[in-house]
């Protein structure tokens, strides 16, 4: 197991490590930097204006000295300035992961809590009403775009409520707290809920074709610990993989629905640190989600360690 | 006896209801007023900005020298009020304008304003002081300013090259606060300090904006507001339905469009909307220096070739205005007459024979049924770019020229137009300051950063000196008239429409004026109060 652990971490050094050059690099292939940006804003191109502050912020320099700056920097903890805001780049991200993390963590909770005993009752139940109307459930939620799905809860709340369920900074009782992230927690894990499902459900179905099913029931094991002892933990593999990938993937949905639901968290903040071209705060960050993605594969894989001792005996 | 009663009782009713008016208009202090913020600023510097994502939020931030009267829609000389200045004169044949200053106006910081502050500005803004802005776009604004004198801390004197009455107006934008002398360029971006209505509190990018009222404004009794907060909501959708559901009180100032205005009166029909010229000039900018465009016969066929009502029509609803340069009257002051406008080259009523007219200039150029002129139209990656431009393709069809729309990101825009790598493009250009100084040197003087296709001609850069020292409204004028129906006549850069947006608030906003020849000047918000 120890093994296992070491060659898995040092394998997340090298992917990290890959990670940092090409969200460098990829970065400043893409045509225009901050200045263009802000003189683009301005209405104007003065060359002299342009060369000084290309040289105030260093974009001036060879790449591979902007790379050692940052990258040193970022495992000294110095984060560098936000070309923008001029702020100190950890201050302006920091305040808006907690807000993401909570969103992302609600997401997930949304899919796995609903996806997983719907994907469970939908293979029991399988040929029946309920599992067609279960299937029409999943299929439509991995058809519906989010923003699509944002959009239509927040026209169809001020229509029917008169209410905009969109971010409260300052919610003043914890329900309303709550409130605030569940509705885009639902609209952003409703896909992820219905991928989580449909994985169940196939999982669960091959397995309950299996041999040692069938004898749990021969020595008159209850519906209820045939399914959920025997063959949803045998079945369950497969939706921690998926569940790990959507984790990774669902920053994606998020920057959608925190657009959509004026939600002040960092998935928005890199689209828009993204379109000023705002290379601290860019790097730094995706560098940080790269962390938590290559930390969620790592965790997942000590999970199938766990579940599977066949694993962490072979590998 | 009866009509007597009827009498009284008409009277009586008729003092009831204007002393009910009398007490409804009566404004109130207090409450902090929600506005959703189109997109977050780069910065909180007005003067290194191009933009009223800016002037929105920052202008009751601080005080001009002189400012358009805020409760006056229509800017124009006779609504130029003072604000940090008591008073000004023209002095030395015109080539003097001194203001004296008002006494005890002190920094959000405490620290006093003086005429120290203001020759710091200008020299800043002139690019002649030690400490330099990072971007400085309204330089030009300045070329006829020799240099700011001090008479001691309450007056101080721009003496100018030549006389230049449209000083004042450039002044009067609510681009040209008075910033304060101890405060760093930089430290202005980030944590702005004025002398305005409102003391800044927090800017957080992409999320939100806070002011809060300035007891000590030299202004008694002003402003009515406890402080405005600002939601940054770039997603249009999502914020006309906040308004909507009644989450602010203001939605952001001519970001409400045409075809959504309808949305927004049918779900909030209280709502208080109006629809005004934001002084924005769609247009077309044409490289001139090389082929096909460097024939003069294809720039006319192509500004023959257009039907500006279908622009109009298609992308508002019928609200815009047909004008040159200048935005046209009623709302502009200086556009062209209509029967003026209409007999330049492709301004006439007449579509057909101008396009007729524009196929012969083609054929003359060589191209014709068999052999269609290929061009790129260039312009932004943004809706309101990016929707005129193919409706100019579809338009260019019709003489022979097939047109390609390239998108551009705004990041790339500059720079491509900069070295020339476009044919054709579609472009916006916003007018801070209804006066020809301000556009016509701008856009279409020779060698100004502004100008875009390098339009030069000297005989009409003559003509705009003329028309800027002239003092007679009338003369100037005529002038101003002659030169803007040159430009088109011209090709320099043919303007298509000038749009009109909507602005709305909620029904107890009470103190708002929508300007409606400019959309960069009236955000002191010192009168505006809530009504409940």
């Amino acid at each position: 197991m120890f093994a296992y652990l070491v060659r898995r971490l040092l394998l997340m050094l090298v992917t990290l490590f890959g990670i940092s050059i090409v969200i460098f690099f990829l970065l400043r292939i893409v045509p225009g930097n901050i200045v263009d940006i802000l003189f683009a804003a301005a209405g104007y191109v003065d060359p002299a204006d342009k060369a000084n502050l290309e040289k105030e912020l260093g974009i001036d320099q060879p790449l591979v000295v902007q790379y050692w700056h940052w990258i040193s920097g970022f495992l000294r903890g110095d984060f560098g300035y936000s070309y923008v805001s001029e702020k100190p780049a950890l201050q302006e991200i920091l305040p808006r992961i907690p807000i993401t993390a909570r969103l992302a963590g609600l997401a997930l909770l949304f899919s796995a809590s609903i996806g997983i005993p719907l994907g469970v009752i939908s293979a029991v139940k399988q040929g029946t009403k309920l599992d067609y109307a279960l299937r029409v459930v999943s299929l439509s939620g991995l058809s519906l775009p989010s923003f699509w799905l944002g959009l239509l809860i927040l026209t169809a709340s001020v229509a029917m409520f008169n209410q905009m369920p969109i971010f409260n900074p300052n919610p003043a009782t914890w329900l309303e707290a709550f409130a605030t992230y569940a509705v885009p927690a639902a609209a952003v894990g409703f896909r992820s809920a219905a991928l989580t499902m449909r994985i169940t459900r196939s999982s669960m179905l091959e397995v309950l074709r299996q041999d040692y099913i069938r004898t749990a029931r021969a020595k008159g094991a209850s519906d209820a610990a045939v399914n959920y002892q025997h063959a949803l933990k045998n079945a369950i593999l497969p939706v921690i993989t998926v569940i790990g990938i959507e984790a990774a993937f669902l920053i994606g949905g998020l920057i959608v629905t925190e657009t959509v639901f004026n939600i002040p968290g960092v998935a928005r903040f890199l689209v828009e640190a993204i379109r000023w071209r705002d290379y601290p705060i860019v790097q730094n960050l995706v560098m940080l989600i790269a962390i938590v993605v290559v930390s969620a594969n790592f965790i997942v894989d000590m999970l199938y360690a766990v579940f599977d001792p066949r694993i962490r005996y072979t590998d | 006896m009866r009509s007597v009663r009827a009498l009284a009782a008409t009277a009586a009713l008729s003092l009831l209801a204007f002393s009910s008016i009398a007490l409804a208009a009566e404004p109130k202090q207090g409450g902090i007023l929600r506005m959703y913020h189109r997109d977050s600023p780069g910065n909180a510097s007005i003067h290194e900005g191009a933009t009223y994502s800016l002037n929105v939020p920052f202008m009751p931030v601080f005080n001009n020298l002189v400012i358009y009267k805020q409760d006056v829609a229509q800017n124009s000389m006779d609504t130029i009020v003072p604000e940090l200045a008591e008073s000004w004169a023209w002095v030395n044949d015109n080539k003097t304008l001194t203001f004296k200053l008002r006494q005890g106006v002190k920094w959000h910081d405490g620290k006093p304003f003086t005429s120290a502050d203001v020759k710091c500005t200008f020299d800043m803004l002139m690019g002649k002081s030690q400490q330099k802005f990072r971007q400085n776009p309204r330089k030009s604004w300045y070329e006829q300013v020799n240099d700011i004198s001090t008479n001691g801390d309450l007056e101080v004197s721009f003496n100018l090259k030549r006389p230049q009455p449209s000083l004042l107006a450039l002044l009067a934008s609510g681009y040209t606060p008075v910033y304060p002398c101890h405060v760093s360029p930089g430290d202005m971006r980030t944590h702005p300090v004025g002398t305005g209505p409102f003391k800044f509190v927090e800017f957080k990018a992409n999320e939100s904006i806070k002011l809060t009222r300035n007891p000590d404004y030299w202004r008694k009794g002003r402003p009515y507001l406890d402080g405005i907060e600002f939601t940054i909501i770039p997603n249009r959708s999502t914020a006309i339905l906040a308004f909507v559901a009644g989450k602010f009180d203001m939605a952001f100032p001519t970001e409400v469009s045409i075809p959504l205005l309808k949305d927004v009166k049918s779900q909030a029909p209280n709502a208080v909307c109006v629809v005004e010229p934001n002084n924005v000039a769609t247009n077309i900018i044409v490289n001139s220096s090389a082929p096909p465009f460097d024939n003069i016969d294809i720039r006319r066929a192509m500004a023959l070739s257009l039907d500006r009502k279908a622009f109009i029509s298609i992308m508002f609803e019928g609200q815009g205005d047909v004008g040159g340069t200048m935005l046209p009257p009623p709302n502009g002051l200086w556009g062209m007459p209509k029967e003026m406008l209409e007999s330049i080259p492709g301004y006439g009523p007449d579509i057909n024979a101008n396009r007729e007219e524009a196929k012969k200039l083609m054929q003359k150029a060589g191209y014709g049924p068999d052999k269609h002129l290929a061009v790129k139209v260039s312009t932004r990656n943004i809706p309101v770019y990016r929707d005129p431009a193919v409706i100019l393709i579809d338009q260019l069809k019709s003489i022979y020229i097939d047109g390609e729309l390239d998108v551009v990101e705004t990041a790339n825009w500059f720079p491509k137009i900069a070295r020339k790598d476009y044919m054709l493009g579609l472009n916006l250009t916003g007018n801070a300051v209804d006066d020809p100084d301000q556009s016509f040197y701008e856009n279409y003087s020779c060698g100004s950063e502004r100008n875009y296709t390098n339009y030069c001609n000297k005989e009409i850069e003559k003509l705009f000196d003329v028309q800027s020292q002239e003092t007679d409204v009338a003369k100037r004028k005529k002038l101003v008239w002659d030169i803007d129906k040159k430009l088109q006549e011209d090709v320099a850069r043919p303007i298509i429409f000038h749009a009109r947006t909507g602005s709305c608030w909620q029904p107890y906003v009470k103190g708002v004026t929508v300007m409606s020849n400019s959309s960069y000047n009236g955000y002191r918000y010192e009168d505006v109060w809530m009504d409940k």
